[in-house]
């Protein structure tokens, strides 16, 4: 498992635009892979669950991914969020 | 006469005749269904059919009103397909045995308490996406017709909320404006009415009474106010105000290509805070004379990694041929603070505001610095460009930013790289210390530009992330200003000039001070520079001049 955290300088936080983009993004792997906010989870490929966390600017989150391809999911949810959020 | 009280979400006057746009969402029964199997199947294919008009509404919502405003249809698409949605659905088919209209019904139900639920306006006004989604798969299963005007002629649409899918199957060219019962200011219609230039109100209690089906209205949305079958003094109050706003919108519009002069004929020269090289198009679009502040951090936020010489480069020569020969001054990197780049491991702060920032950020990686300064020097010999550094407090520091850029123009000398030798230095005057010791600093650089929104937080002592003491941060805090004059005061006398780019540049209740101090150049936010422009060309300075400095 890898993980990665960040946080999130968009004003808006994790808004509906951005919640889809994430979840179009990590739906391209393999691996499962879970957003962490405040405590809650969720899965970063359903764009309901991502939203529900309502992640707002300066939270920080935590993107774990597992499986085959983890290491490069993390990496393009990296990229992905500092161009993005 | 019936005066409706909402919020206006789009300036504009408009009159016209009311109709009411009525939700068609189906009535939802309830029905047990003994085949789940082809219920199921009634609801993929429901689906499916709803994943179309979505996609169709995208490319129709991208024509209209551009991708910002149509990626709302692709987020849809993501919703419509959203497993814990889906498997919702499913489970009510399969177990509970219900028909897929009740199962999308309930499951609707249930995520949109979940929106409601949640601690956040903006959140909360999604549940209308949920709903609008849910209906139109309902629709599609009860073969109801989405809503559309009747009338021919232009109206001005009533509704209890219009969901985006709704506002953009609407013909615009016959609607005259929106109002809502419901809808907030983050909604879809606020945005769309925005963007397309409609007047729109929302939250207008009672609008949708059927009794003024086909009224005669009048719709303020920069008030707010709603009136049905207006009286006549109303109405003559409304259409003046209708003129006056065209006016306004006419004025502007002539006021490009005007020089910025006071009557007494005070020039001062008006240019634009960009954030991205693609708000170059609105400096041009607003008349701005040139870019006061460009902000480098944009290309630090938007990389994964330190962004190279040449990528630096290609984007500051890009920045200063679209100028067209006008000046663009370039602030160094300002990041640190509320401004955060991943890759540059920057340790935690107690107090990042008054921590590890800017050009303290510079001057402990001159690597990094120095990357930066070649890119832009090297841009230098393309057109006019001016270096800022921003949150300088001493000489000392000022002295070894200059050292940096002497090294670095040796470089290029030596490597025979062409740029221009006399590129202008300025620093920004953001903190006190550097506003009181500006005779000193004057010396030093060719301009001043003052940034009005960190000098006010550090001199007030006020965190202006915390909006709990907005009501102790006094923008026309006497000590704000009279830092401003100290610093105007000093370049003159050193014979540089000085500018404003921060909020307080664009705050027309302090133009006249600013005319009055003797300031160079204000930087405002493109929006604001043509309204800036006419309150400039409106007004008079010497008459006011000893009165305004006195009262400092």
């Amino acid at each position: 498992m890898k993980e990665l955290k960040y946080t999130i300088k968009d004003e808006q936080g994790i808004h509906a635009r951005p919640a889809g983009m994430l979840v179009k993004e990590a739906s391209k792997f393999e691996s499962s892979i879970t957003i962490e906010s405040a405590g809650k989870t969720g899965d970063a490929k359903k764009i309901f669950s991502v939203m529900s966390l309502g992640v707002k600017c300066g939270n920080e989150i935590t993107i774990k991914a597992d499986g085959v391809d983890e290491a490069q999911a993390i990496s393009a949810i990296e990229d992905f969020l500092s161009k993005n959020l | 006469m019936i005066k409706l009280k909402g919020q206006g979400v789009c300036g504009g006057i408009a009159f016209g005749k009311l109709e009411l746009i009525k939700k068609s969402a189906a009535l939802v029964h309830r029905e047990r269904v003994v085949d789940t199997k082809s219920e199921l199947m009634r609801f993929e294919e429901a689906r499916t059919k709803a994943g179309q008009q979505l996609e169709a509404l995208y490319d129709k919502a991208l024509d209209e009103v551009g991708e910002d405003n149509a990626a709302i249809f692709e987020i849809h698409r993501l919703m419509l397909g959203d497993p814990d949605y889906l498997e919702s659905i499913q489970a009510y088919i399969k177990d509970q045995h219900v028909n897929a209209e009740s199962a999308v019904a309930m499951t609707a139900d249930n995520f949109v308490e979940m929106f409601i639920a949640m601690n956040d306006s903006y959140m909360q006004a999604r549940a209308v996406d949920v709903r609008d989604i849910s209906d139109r798969v309902i629709s599609i299963l009860a073969d109801v017709e989405q809503p559309g005007i009747k009338s021919e002629a232009p109206v001005i649409i009533g509704a209890d909320d219009l969901a985006p899918s709704e506002t953009v199957q609407l013909d615009k060219s016959r609607i005259l404006a929106f109002v809502t019962e419901k809808g907030s200011s983050n909604s879809h219609t606020s945005i769309l009415a925005r963007t397309m230039n409609i007047p729109a109100v929302i939250g207008a209690k009672g609008i949708t009474d059927s009794r003024f089906e086909g009224a005669e209205i009048i719709v303020d949305g920069f008030s707010g106010e709603v009136y049905i079958d207006p009286d006549m003094e109303t109405i003559i109050q409304m259409q003046e105000k209708k003129q006056k706003s065209n006016t306004q919108k006419e004025l502007l519009q002539r006021l490009k290509g005007v020089k910025p002069v006071t009557r007494d004929g005070q020039e001062i020269r008006l240019y634009a805070n960009i954030g991205s090289i693609k708000d170059m198009a609105e400096v041009y679009a607003n008349d701005a004379m040139g870019v006061g502040l460009f902000r480098s951090e944009f290309i630090y936020l938007e990389s994964s990694t330190y962004p190279t010489e040449d990528e630096q480069f290609n984007i500051y020569k890009s920045a200063v041929e679209k100028a067209l020969g006008k000046q663009v001054i370039i602030r160094t990197l300002d990041i640190g603070a509320d401004k955060q780049v991943g890759y540059f491991d920057m340790p935690k702060e107690e107090n990042p505001a008054m921590g590890v920032r800017a050009i303290r950020i510079c001057l402990t990686r001159p690597g990094v610095f120095k990357t930066q300064l070649r890119a832009l020097y090297r841009a230098s010999a393309f057109g006019r460009i001016a270096i800022m550094f921003p949150m300088i407090t001493s000489l000392s520091e000022v002295r070894k930013v200059k050292e940096i850029c002497r090294q670095v123009k040796e470089e290029l000398v030596a490597e025979r790289i062409p740029f221009n030798a006399n590129t202008e230095l300025g620093i920004m005057i953001e903190t006190p210390a550097a506003a009181i010791i500006s005779d000193i600093l004057a010396k030093e650089v060719d301009f001043f530009s003052i940034g009005t929104n960190d000098l006010t937080q550090y001199t007030l002592a006020v965190d202006r992330q915390n909006p709990d003491i907005e009501p102790f941060c006094d923008v026309h805090h006497p000590a704000v200003l009279r830092l401003i004059k100290t610093v105007v005061d000093n370049a003159r006398k050193a014979g540089i000039w000085t500018g404003i780019c921060g909020e307080l540049a664009g705050d027309m209740e302090l133009t006249e001070l600013f005319l009055a101090m003797g300031v160079d150049e204000l930087s405002v936010s493109p929006g604001l520079i043509l309204p800036l422009k006419q309150k400039v060309l409106e007004t008079n300075v010497s008459h006011i001049k000893d009165k305004l400095l006195s009262q400092l």
